[in-house]
């Protein structure tokens, strides 16, 4: 098979996933049909998008918003409404 | 030599496991394997183990909690019966699933209804596709040989499955004999110290344990577990032999008697051996050619051994403790049956369903089924392919 | 074949009747023999009649089913007598050892009993006078270490003593190896 998908000697018994962290190879931005656009001017570094995002994708620096991860947001924009300050906007890809 | 005594199945089985000394053992109570866990129980209170006894609500649950504690790393051991077995049954195929080596006694008894709390084997047969090793025994002597064995059998390297050991409940679970114990420190230097593969509570290397396996990988998980089974038959041999060099006491995958030179052949497993056995004896002074086969392991089953030993014979009777009701017969009837297929000449085979509920299974009825055998033999005909034996018309 | 001695034992649920099963299987292994002792199997319920096995040889014992043709048969309750035949599937060389104050002429006319030899020994009387209770299993272990030769008195007071120290106090067990005593000695034959 040409799947790319390993064969039944090659992989971990029972399922096991034996390394940590490993779902960061999965890069979930391919998903995204909408993009969380945010309005630095209307930020308040609150950080409720930060705590909200189901796949941490805020990156925050120094107690700031830094920038929203693309690799991982699927837009599911629930940032844009958690926002207090109404500082995301979610805007369809394709008219980006 | 280890010590006589004088103990039932169940007192012997308890004396393996505080030997054994496992990490973690969670059970609920239900007859005939009660004793064991209350024995244990005892030995747990007294401090003569260093185990954590998890007491539960159901069968279930104590499953689950092993399936837990053995993914933590630990050397996790139960015991249950009919249908406590039976509402394990999900957690069953989760544990073989899982890869996790529990050792489980099973003190065989009838599944209701109606209501019965006597030895047969529907319990553990209805466990067949499990995916766990399964093993019977013949009396109390060989449950504690074989739940010792057990340990090391599901922890052998490409094993990695869980094990039960069936004991025949009431007859041998409740019966006291002549057996021997091995010392204490001969138990714990033959199972060494269980170095688990993949621990969960190791901090230092997180893993993840039973993520959701969709159809790009759930098929290849499970051609491993058929594999991890067929590995499980060198594993069984070794373990045993290792076991003999401290014990003395030979097993395999089965043990035959008379049987080299037999016309016809008995296969049966379990506690009726020993009588099936002493009938042999009486048939063989009589001059009649018969021989019997005690079939230790049922998962893995032996195919290719069982087709050498059988092949010689005319007719072999297969006995069955169970009813697999609508098949082609009693379980161990359908394997050994469809075991003997490919052979260019195989004994003309037949079955006999007997001792359900704990239905005494005494020398007589033992005899006709030789008589029957003797008449295949002559005409070289079956007359009934599966007999219901001890059962009033 | 080898020789095996088949036992059974007819009591009342609370008598003690499968200690005394498990107890003659303990003293026979401890002359040497390979046992097996299970009571017959189900629910155990006070005052409810009830039957107990052993099987002693000196080759190790395959047999796994019922005893049908004990050649030793133990009757802890006489008042049994009256519902059970107790001398079902018995051979013609089977040994009766009854728990009653009569001897045994008496009783083997009660019986209307064609066969084998009976003893009878008053284990109740001598159970109350020694333990206080009626409970005549200790007695009746003390008979049959006379009148068969299966088990010895000496290994019976031994396993005795091992096997009731676990839940008696050793008053108590002294007047259980009284109560055995009593009975080797008293034990009546034809």
């Amino acid at each position: 098979m040409s799947t790319g998908l390993k064969g039944w000697k090659d992989i971990p018994i029972g399922g096991m996933i034996l390394e940590a962290g490993n779902s960061a190879e999965y890069e979930t931005g391919g998903w995204r049909t909408f993009r969380p656009v945010m309005d630095k001017e209307k930020c308040k570094n609150c950080l409720f998008c930060w705590i909200y995002c189901p796949d941490s994708a805020i990156q925050v620096e120094n107690e700031k918003i830094k920038e929203i991860d693309l690799k991982y947001c699927k837009g599911c924009g629930i940032c844009a409404a958690e926002c207090p300050a109404k500082a995301i906007e979610m805007v369809e890809e394709g008219k980006l | 030599m280890g010590k006589q005594v004088a103990m039932t199945g169940n007192i012997a089985v308890a004396n393996a496991m505080r030997q054994i000394n496992p990490d973690v053992c969670a059970a609920y109570p239900i007859t005939p394997s009660t004793e064991v866990m209350q024995q244990f129980a005892s030995f747990v209170a007294d401090g003569k183990v260093d185990t954590e006894l998890v007491t539960v609500e159901s069968e279930h649950s104590a499953m689950s909690a092993g399936i837990g504690a053995a993914a933590a790393g630990g050397r996790v051991m139960t015991a249950t019966s009919a249908n406590g077995l039976a509402l394990m049954w999900e957690m069953l195929y989760i544990a073989s699933g899982n890869r996790l080596p529990i050792a489980m006694m099973v003190i065989n008894r009838a599944l209701s209804a109606p209501i019965n709390i006597h030895g047969d084997h529907s319990d553990e047969m209805g466990a067949r596709d499990a995916g766990w090793i399964q093993m019977y025994s013949e009396n109390g002597q060989e449950a504690y040989d074989n739940i010792i064995q057990a340990i090391l059998i599901g922890e052998s390297e490409g094993v990695l499955l869980p094990a039960m050991v069936g004991m025949d409940g009431f007859i041998i679970s409740h019966s006291i004999e002549n057996l021997e114990l091995l010392e204490d420190k001969q138990v714990r230097d033959f199972l060494g110290e269980f170095k688990p593969k993949h621990p969960l509570l190791n901090i230092n290397k997180p893993i993840t344990m039973g993520p959701l396996d969709l159809q790009d990988y759930y098929s290849e998980h499970k051609r491993q577990q058929a594999q991890a089974m067929q590995k499980a038959k060198a594993a069984i041999l070794k373990v045993a032999k290792d076991y003999k060099a401290v014990s003395g006491r030979e097993y395999g995958f089965f043990e035959p008697y008379k049987l080299e030179d037999a016309d016809i052949g008995i296969l049966t497993l379990g506690s009726s051996a020993g009588t099936t056995r002493f009938v042999v004896d009486l048939m063989r002074e009589k001059g009649i050619k018969v021989g019997m086969i005690k079939l230790r392991v049922f998962r893995p089953f032996p195919i290719e051994e069982l087709q050498q030993a059988l092949s010689h014979l005319k007719a072999l009777a297969v006995m069955d403790r169970s009813d697999s009701f609508g098949a082609a017969g009693g379980p161990v009837f359908s394997e050994v049956r469809s075991a003997l297929y490919d052979l260019p000449a195989r004994p003309k085979t037949v079955n006999y369903i007997y001792g359900l509920g704990g239905r005494d299974l005494g020398i007589s009825p033992i005899e006709r089924v030789v008589k029957d055998l003797q008449e295949i033999h002559q005409t070289e005909k079956i007359k009934e392919l599966v007999t219901h034996l001890t059962v009033r018309e | 074949m080898p020789k095996i001695t088949e036992v059974r034992w007819h009591g009342r649920g609370g008598q003690g009747t499968v200690t005394a099963a498990k107890i003659f299987a303990e003293t026979a292994m401890s002359g040497g023999k390979h046992v097996q002792a299970f009571p017959e199997y189900g629910p155990e319920r006070m005052g409810a009649p009830l039957r107990a096995y052993n099987r002693v040889s000196d080759t190790p014992l395959a047999l796994h089913c019922q005893v049908t043709n004990p050649g030793i048969v133990a009757v802890v309750d006489v008042t049994l007598l009256g519902t059970i035949d107790v001398t079902e599937g018995t051979p013609d060389d089977a040994i009766f050892v009854i728990n009653t104050p009569e001897d045994p002429k008496t009783m083997r006319k009660n019986l209307n009993l064609q066969h084998g030899s009976l003893f009878t020994v008053d284990a109740t009387t001598i159970s109350l006078e020694t333990l206080g209770r009626p409970i005549p299993n200790t007695p009746m272990l003390g008979a049959l270490a006379k009148v068969t030769d299966v088990i010895s008195k000496d290994n019976l007071i031994e396993d005795t003593r091992v096997n009731l120290s676990k839940k008696l106090s050793e008053e108590m067990v002294q007047k259980n190896i009284e109560a055995i005593t009593r009975a080797y000695e008293e034990v009546k034959s034809e």
